[in-house]
This record gives C-alpha cells, sequence and structure tokens, in this order.
C-alpha cells in the first residue's frame, strides 16, 4: 500500500515516541544495574572499571542477610495466610448473598487507596496503646491487610471465569459440595490461586513504607534494611542489590506468567 | 409412610420414570414455568421443544436439582426429589458444552461419577472400557478434553453420564455445537443408544426438526406452560394450538370462514376450495366465522384445474436439491407470502418468477384455529 510523505513521518514519530517512553521506563534499572558494577566505593554513572565486589558485599552484610529471612518469614505467612482469607471472601461474594456485602467487599478492597505509611503509622499506634511488642506478629498481620486486596481479586476474578457448569456436572454425576470443590473447584481455580499468592508475595517482600513503621531492629525487612543502609554508606552493594532484586522479580513473574497462560489453555474448551 | 402409600409409589414406579406435578419455578417475579404436569416413562425418550425462554431447560434443571420448584413435586422412579440434592439424585447430564473436566483426562473424566460413589479401581476400569466400546471411542483413555474433536467430546460426555447407570438422563441442546453433518450423524447414534440402553431421557432443544426425528413423545412449550404432550406425528398433524402449529414444520396461515359445521367436522371455504377440518381447534365454530387455517407447505399445488383457493404472483423460485420451495404472494389469502413445497428437479423450469398462478389446497392435516384478529 503507497504511503504518502505525511502518513511516514506520522509513523517515525510515532515510533519514537513509544521508543522513548520505554526507554524512561527502563533507564533506572539501567543505572542501576551498570552502577552496581563499579569497582569504586561511590554510586557513580557511568563506570570506569568493572567488579563483582558489590555483589559479594551484598550478599555477605549481615543486615542484610538478616533481612532477607525476615522479609522471606513475613512474606510466606503474610501471602500464604492472605490468600486462605481471599479466597474465602472471594467465594462467598461469588456465591452468596448477604447483608453489608458491599460495604465488606469495599473494606477489603480499601488498603488499595489507602497510603501505605497510614495503615503502618495506625498498625504502630495499635501495637503500642494494647502494649504489643512490635515482634514479627503486626508485621505479618500488617502485610496481609496490605495484600488481600490483591488476593482477593484475583481470585474473585478466576471465579467469575469459572464455568458454573464443572460444577454442575460434577454433582450430577455424584459429587456431595465438599467432594466438588476438592475436584472440580479448586484445580480448576489453582492458576488463579498461584498467581494471586505470587503477587502478594512479591509484593509484600518489597513493601518499604508500612514495614518502616512495624519493624524493630530485630524483625527489619530487607528494603527497610537497604533503607537504614543507605542512610550512613553510599557504596555501589545498594546497587548490587537492586540488580539482584530486579532480576529475582522479573524470573518469578515469568513464571507466573507462563502459569497463567497454561491456565488459559486449560480453559479453552469453553470458547464454544 | 402407609402401607397403601407404598403400594401406591410402587406401581408408579411400573409406569413412569419421571414426573412433574403441579411444579411452578419463578425467578424474582418472572415465572419461568406455570404449573407443569408431565409423566415421562420408563424408557422413552422425551422431547422438550420450544422457542428459547420458553422454560425447557428449567424444566430440566428441576429435574437435575440445580433448583427447587417453588410448589408441586417431582418424582424420579416414584420417589420424591423436589428437596433431593444433585449429588443424590442418580441422574446423568448431559450439558450444551459437554463441561469435560479440563484439568482431568477422557479416563478420569469418564470414571469421575463411579469414584464418587466408592467403586473399587478394577471395576471402574472395566466399565469404563466397556462404556467406551459402546460410545465407539477407545484408545483416547490419556488424552485431555482439549485433545478431542467436537464430536469425541461430545461421546465422552455421554459415556460420562451413562458409566453410573442413571435413572434419568438428561440432554440440553447436545448437538447445537456441532456442525450440520457431524450432528446427523451424532444424533442416530445417541438415538442408537438411547434405545439400546432403554435409558429414560429427556432432551432439550429449540430445532423441531430434531425433536421430530429423535424423539418417542414431544412435550411443546411457550411461555413457561406446555402446550401439546405427544408423539411426533400427533404434534406434526395434529398441533392442539395455534403456537403449535406455527412451531412445527412450514406452515401457511390462510384466511378463511366456516362455511358450515357438521359433528366434529368444520367446512372451511378459501375462494372457490372447501376444505373440512376437525372442530378441535376452533373455540365456538359457527357458520361464517373467521378462520385460520394451517396448511403444511408440502400440502399445497399449483394448479390450472377447479376449484382454486387462491391465486398469487410467484416471488421467488429456490432450488433446493431434492426440492424446491416456491414462494406466493397472495395478498388476499394471506397476510405474508405462502410456501409451496415441490419435490421433483423439472419443476424449476415450469413457472417464473413473476407469474400468477392458482393454487389447490389438499386438505390432509390441515388444521383450523379462530381469526387471529
Amino acid at each position: 500500500m503507497p504511503r504518502s510523505a505525511f502518513q511516514r513521518l506520522l509513523r517515525v514519530i510515532g515510533i519514537s515516541v513509544v521508543v522513548v517512553i520505554l526507554g524512561f521506563l527502563a533507564l533506572p534499572a539501567v543505572v542501576v544495574t551498570l552502577a552496581a558494577f563499579n569497582d569504586k566505593a561511590i554510586l557513580a554513572f557511568p563506570p570506569e572499571q568493572w567488579s563483582w565486589r558489590w555483589f559479594v558485599k551484598a550478599v555477605e552484610y549481615e543486615d542484610f542477610r538478616a533481612g532477607f529471612r525476615n522479609g522471606a518469614t513475613v512474606t510466606l505467612w503474610a501471602s500464604s495466610t492472605a490468600l486462605v482469607i481471599g479466597a474465602a471472601f472471594a467465594f462467598a461474594i461469588d456465591r452468596y448473598q448477604f447483608r453489608f456485602k458491599r460495604l465488606i467487599e469495599t473494606i477489603l478492597i480499601s488498603p488499595l487507596v489507602i497510603p501505605h505509611f497510614t495503615v503502618g503509622l495506625g498498625f504502630l499506634i495499635l501495637a503500642a496503646e494494647l502494649g504489643l511488642a512490635r515482634g514479627f506478629a503486626v508485621v505479618i498481620v500488617c502485610h496481609i491487610v496490605l495484600v488481600l486486596p490483591f488476593v482477593l481479586r484475583s481470585v474473585y476474578v478466576s471465579l467469575r471465569n469459572l464455568d458454573p457448569r464443572y460444577e454442575l456436572a460434577a454433582a450430577s454425576l455424584g459429587a456431595t459440595p465438599g467432594r466438588v470443590l476438592l475436584t472440580v473447584t479448586l484445580p480448576l481455580l489453582a492458576p488463579g490461586l498461584a498467581s494471586g499468592w505470587l503477587f502478594a508475595a512479591i509484593l509484600s517482600f518489597n513493601e518499604f513504607t508500612a514495614s518502616l513503621f512495624v519493624t524493630s531492629q530485630r524483625t527489619q525487612t530487607l528494603p527497610v534494611a537497604m533503607y537504614n543502609y543507605v542512610r550512613e554508606y553510599a557504596d555501589p552493594s545498594m546497587a548490587a542489590l537492586s540488580v539482584m532484586y530486579i532480576v529475582v522479580t522479573a524470573l518469578l513473574l515469568t513464571f507466573a506468567n507462563a502459569f497463567l497462560g497454561l491456565g488459559k489453555v486449560m480453559n479453552v474448551e469453553r470458547s464454544h | 409412610m402407609s402401607n397403601a402409600a407404598i403400594k401406591g409409589a410402587s406401581a408408579e414406579r411400573t409406569d413412569f420414570a419421571v414426573t412433574l406435578d403441579g411444579v411452578t419455578k419463578r425467578f424474582g417475579g418472572v415465572i419461568a414455568i406455570h404449573e407443569a404436569h408431565l409423566t415421562i416413562r420408563r424408557g422413552e425418550l422425551m422431547t422438550l421443544l420450544g422457542p428459547s425462554g420458553c422454560g425447557k431447560t428449567t424444566v430440566l434443571n428441576l429435574v437435575a436439582g440445580f433448583f427447587m420448584p417453588d410448589s408441586g413435586e417431582i418424582t424420579i422412579d416414584g420417589a420424591p426429589v423436589s428437596r433431593l440434592p444433585t449429588y443424590k439424585r442418580e441422574i446423568g447430564m448431559m450439558f450444551q458444552n459437554y463441561a469435560l473436566f479440563p484439568h482431568m483426562t477422557v479416563e478420569a473424566n469418564i470414571g469421575y461419577g463411579l469414584r464418587m460413589r466408592g467403586v473399587n479401581r478394577a471395576e471402574i476400569h472395566k466399565r469404563i472400557s466397556e462404556v467406551l466400546s459402546l460410545v465407539k471411542l477407545r484408545g483416547l483413555e490419556d488424552r485431555r478434553p482439549r485433545q478431542l474433536s467436537g464430536g469425541q467430546q461430545q461421546r465422552v460426555a455421554i459415556a460420562r453420564a451413562l458409566i453410573i447407570n442413571p435413572k434419568v438422563l438428561l440432554l440440553d441442546e447436545p448437538f447445537s455445537a456441532l456442525d450440520k453433518n457431524l450432528r446427523g450423524s451424532m444424533q442416530v447414534e445417541v438415538k442408537e443408544i438411547q434405545r439400546k440402553l432403554g435409558v429414560t431421557t429427556i432432551f432439550v432443544t429449540h430445532d423441531q426438526s430434531e425433536a421430530l426425528s429423535l424423539s418417542d413423545r414431544i412435550t411443546v412449550m411457550s411461555d413457561g406452560r406446555i402446550l401439546q404432550v405427544g408423539t411426533p406425528e400427533e404434534i406434526y398433524r395434529c398441533p392442539a394450538q395455534r403456537f403449535v402449529a406455527s412451531f412445527i414444520g412450514d406452515a401457511n396461515v390462510l384466511k378463511g370462514k366456516i362455511e358450515r359445521v357438521e359433528g366434529a367436522t368444520a367446512l372451511v371455504a378459501i375462494g372457490d376450495a372447501r376444505i373440512p377440518v376437525p372442530v378441535t381447534g376452533l373455540n365456538k365454530p359457527s357458520p361464517n366465522a373467521a378462520v385460520d387455517l394451517f396448511v403444511r407447505c408440502e400440502r399445497l399445488a399449483i394448479t390450472t384445474a377447479k376449484p382454486i383457493a387462491c391465486t398469487g404472483r410467484i416471488s421467488a423460485l429456490i432450488y433446493q436439491g431434492g426440492y424446491i420451495d416456491i414462494h406466493i404472494e397472495t395478498p388476499a389469502a394471506a397476510e405474508g407470502k405462502v410456501l409451496l413445497r415441490l419435490p421433483g428437479h423439472g419443476s424449476i423450469t415450469k413457472w417464473q418468477v413473476g407469474e400468477t398462478v392458482g393454487m389447490a389446497i389438499d386438505g390432509t392435516d390441515a388444521v383450523a384455529f379462530a381469526a387471529s384478529c
């Protein structure tokens, strides 16, 4: 198809805009990655000499190791508990009619729009008023509240997309409601449950603002440990840690996407 | 329960596999089923036929136990089941989209009902291979549903429903997802399987030709009501209501007048023709009352001989292979066009579009209802 000069110009401008936008999105990651391999002890860009030493330092630094362990503990408990609670509420909201349904749904989703520092501060005040020690329990409960909306949405959407006829077919074949749930509903929801959990885990592990309020020196998670580090030092080990973060998160998301893709294939018959 | 009641129940058990007794179902303020009475005999294939929204699928879902009736009672094998949950009803259901479990193999899908009943593994294996031969589907046991063609999926669905020896087999528009050629052969096959096993079957469809060719009996429904129950021939030849006459087959509606009434027969005048019809469809058959005469398209003929019922202009000649359809505008006798269906290949060249022709009516199977306006 012949194009006019004007159309070609529009096309060039369009492509340039897209490239610039993508460039800006990727820029922080690129800068941090390059800085991480800098041999010098300053956060300089671009680096003059290349080295892995900051990666080694980051991995060996005791505060980061403790932060990683604490973060992993909090993440596993928070996202798993949120999955159970979120799935239960998603079922209730999808399947049953009850009073204050809209209100309950709104409250469950509200952490999406409430600033994280508000949630963190709230838990901090609450823990102080109740005389609770700032242990893991407070951090975990705080994270559950923050990731619950994501799990709830994820499971709810999967439930909405589940053809009710699978469950009716199972019931017609003699399966009791409990066995329908175990043999049909849950396996078909597995991709939604897994991706909801993974998303919650990534959010929880990266959460900083609320964690800053509710963690103590003993329970600080990795982002909090990084913040405390950067207040005192400015060497590239922060950048090295950031690169590891990016790589691990990207791997997890790729895995999740493959899993979701699989989910779509599993439900392919619905199309006719 | 008293002895008499038990006796009553067992007497019923020998006659009817499924009964609906005054069943009403509302959704919100809308009445989906209005006091339906229906008896389905043991081993018969009963079709629920009607346009979409007529309540036929609701009846099927009520028998399956997917919802409870608001009033009335449903029995399966003589036992009331209205309050019984689906999983205790011993039914086999086949869905329009088959609803095969996508996360299970063909074998696991078919064996599901037996596993839920705690049947041991060896027995399940034996019965799966029996039912797979019945539906001609051996060698695909390890496939997933998505790896099967539409026809194969349907065979799996019917095998899964039949393996539990259901008291009644429920089929919800099972052929509508198949292309035309496959549909025909699957219809024949399902009918054969049904007859071989003698399983009582309720079959829901909106396709009248499918209903006529497969059913032992047909229940015609409209707007949540049962209009007529009968064999395909009864429904086709003696429609009891205007709706049934217009829904089944291609009927022409011709405007006529009652000339006289003789016992159970009324003589309807259309043009020069006099057609005797049974008075059953007419409320108060009296001379000079205007009636709508329903005539099948194969009962009209083009003629030059007297008596001519009406004349009209040919508006289209459509070649259909084994027959031709002729559309004729005849404003004096019918509101729309009338349709003639003529066999044979020569007919297509016999007339021209635009030609004015006379028509004769063969009164066989014609029925009359009081004029609609």
